[in-house]
């Protein structure tokens, strides 16, 4: 077991790494940074005194050593737009950022789970074809199109919900589910498949056997197994939702990291840039990295792979 | 007197000699599968409206008229000069809807056509030769899964300046991980099979056995994955235009058209329900297509 988390935890940090380097790459082809900086008025002094000062003039292998020592250390230099560390500014946006993602992977496991039970338990009824429909739908939803229609339904004709902002648990409500519904498809497909599969396997007919309550079987020993690979698909899921709150993030105008990512790719703040992908990348690998090691403590058969 | 001895017709070893041809068999589930009938009827439409688009659009896309400014759909009480009503630049909604057919069609066709030459090389070469191969390309899929797509696809596509060239490209070369994921492991199982075995006795070369054995095995695989990807890269370049980051105005692409809808959303709500709504209509379209595509070439995997 410790060999098999020493493996991923070697392959984790080396495809952290090479993330790291590729984000690096290709922002640092993205044209002159000192002249983005200068501003339009500038002389070409200034942008030599710039380009000196920030060390733009460096290899860029030297330059991307410095930025990735300084990023190990936590600095993640200066935004150019905020004049502020970027690392400060990361800790404040990636609250609300967190805040959400875990709103919207918790309300698409007590969504999706139950329904792809009540799905399993009824093969071919009217709940696991609405079920299925579903899932087909939602894949198929534009989210920053549902967003928007959810505002128009409930903030601008019934008025019940806030349109944007951060101020009280009402303005999260549509964007946990906007975030949300995108991972309910894959999760309650795999819960259906699960239980399915454990309701006709040879234990399950052995509890009911011993006159077990019906409640009981399902909960106790059908659901309980059928669960495993449900919550490392929402480790995975996880990761993927917090890239997914850009959009979210800039139809609600939450001022967390995904605004933040969107506000500095418009306004070319390359040092927020960079951070920003290295920071979403690692939270992808460290769930992934979770949901392997869950996987592997457990079903013992992971382990050898 | 034959007659007579012959089996009732449910047995299934009749079933077998004289029952259906496979082809039939085919056609039956085809036409039995509502899903891919819808989904490939609609795609089919839509491919229609968007090669002919100049004939059918009623206006110029791009024509801008200042006195026609916002005006409302039919069914809204518009007249019929603008079935679906003009935008905030008095264009017509109608024709530049038409129009972004063409856009989204596009993107979904040459992205997923770049991905999937990328994957399924990647894909079938770790499947096929397996060892080091296999290591490094599972682990550039591990690499490719760490990067969120939205935001270095933004970034770059702002880098470099939206154009539709641009996000095709950029679609086209981040979209590869499915591919490679789906190929390896059909190539993984194919590559096993006796038939497989016996082209290595002939003599077969290695490229002859990858293109006229493994290939034509893991085809179907590949045909429900391009499905899925094309509706990927369609939706993500919706995002992309709808952040302001990806097809540029005057453009019509209808994630564009929502953006621009958005400020008047409160009034006029039509103006972003409508390409919403297409652009809805054709993913659940390619997604239920590739559904049935798989469900009809691969019965057994159905459960």
């Amino acid at each position: 077991m410790l060999q098999f988390i020493l493996k991923r935890l070697g392959l984790a940090l080396l495809v952290a790494l090479t993330v790291s380097f590729i984000s690096f790459i290709l922002l640092f082809l993205s044209g002159d940074p000192a002249s983005a900086l200068a501003g339009e008025s500038a002389t070409d002094q200034d942008v030599a005194a710039i380009r000196e000062l920030y060390g733009f003039d460096r290899p860029m292998l030297v330059q991307y050593a410095s930025w990735l020592f300084d990023a190990l250390r936590g600095d993640f230099g200066e935004s150019y737009y905020f004049r502020l560390p970027v690392a400060s500014l990361l800790a404040e946006r990636l609250q609300v950022t967190m805040l959400l993602g875990l709103c919207g992977i918790s309300f698409a496991l007590l969504t999706a789970v139950p329904l792809g039970v009540v799905a399993a338990i009824r093969p071919n009824s009217m709940i696991d074809r609405f079920a299925l429909f579903l899932s087909v739908a939602g894949q198929a939803l534009p989210s920053f199109w549902f967003g928007l229609i959810l505002i128009v339904a409930f903030s601008i004709k019934l008025q019940w919900l806030p349109a944007s902002g951060t101020a009280t648990w009402k303005h999260f409500i549509m964007p946990t589910i906007v975030l949300g519904y995108y991972a309910m498809p894959a999760i309650m497909r795999l819960t259906r498949g699960g239980m399915l599969e454990v309701l006709s396997s040879d234990y399950i007919r052995t509890a009911r056997a011993k006159g077990a309550s019906e409640g009981r079987v399902m909960f106790k020993h059908a659901l309980r197994n059928a669960i495993i690979p449900v919550v490392s698909l929402a480790a995975v899921q996880m990761g993927f939702m917090l890239g997914g709150s850009i959009v979210v993030e800039s139809i609600f105008a939450l001022h967390g990291a995904g605004y933040l990512a969107w506000e500095s790719i418009a306004r070319n703040d390359l040092p927020t840039v960079q951070a920003l992908i290295l920071v979403f990348s690692m939270f992808y690998i460290v769930f992934t990295f979770l949901a392997d090691v869950l996987n592997a403590w457990l079903d013992p058969r992971m382990r050898a792979g | 007197m034959v007659m007579t001895t012959l089996p009732p017709t449910d047995d299934p070893l009749l079933e077998e000699i004289v029952g259906p041809t496979p082809g039939q068999r085919l056609r039956t589930r085809v036409f039995g599968h509502m899903g891919l009938i819808f989904g490939a009827g609609v795609l089919l439409i839509l491919l229609v409206i968007a090669v002919f688009a100049p004939w059918l659009a009623p206006h110029d896309p791009y024509a801008q008229s200042l006195m026609d400014r916002m005006q409302p759909p039919v069914f809204l009480g518009g007249d019929w000069d603008h079935p679906l009503g003009t935008d905030h630049l008095g264009r017509d909604y109608l024709s530049r809807l038409i129009y972004g057919a063409r856009v989204s069609l596009m993107i979904g066709v040459i992205a997923a056509t770049i991905s999937g030459i990328i994957g399924t090389a990647m894909g079938v070469a770790a499947g096929y030769f397996e060892g080091r191969v296999d290591a490094v390309v599972t682990f550039l899929i591990n690499v490719r899964l760490a990067m969120p797509v939205v935001l270095v696809a933004l970034a770059v596509v702002a880098v470099l300046g939206g154009s539709l060239q641009v996000v095709i490209v950029v679609l086209g070369l981040l979209l590869w991980d499915r591919f490679a994921v789906v190929m390896r492991a059909s190539t993984l199982q194919v590559r096993r099979r006796d038939y497989v075995t016996a082209a290595r006795a002939i003599g077969a070369s290695t490229p002859r056995i990858i293109w006229s054995e493994i290939m034509p095995n893991i085809a179907n695989n590949l045909i429900v994955v391009v499905t899925l990807e094309m509706a990927h890269a369609i939706l993500l370049e919706a995002v992309l235009s709808f952040l302001g980051l990806g097809v540029q105005p005057p453009t019509p692409s209808w994630g564009l058209m929502v953006s621009e809808g958005k400020n008047m959303m409160l009034f006029e709500p039509w103006l972003v329900m409508i390409p919403g709504a297409v652009l809805f209509v054709l993913v659940l379209a390619i997604n239920l297509m590739g559904d049935g595509l798989r469900d009809v070439t691969a019965p057994e995997d159905r459960s």
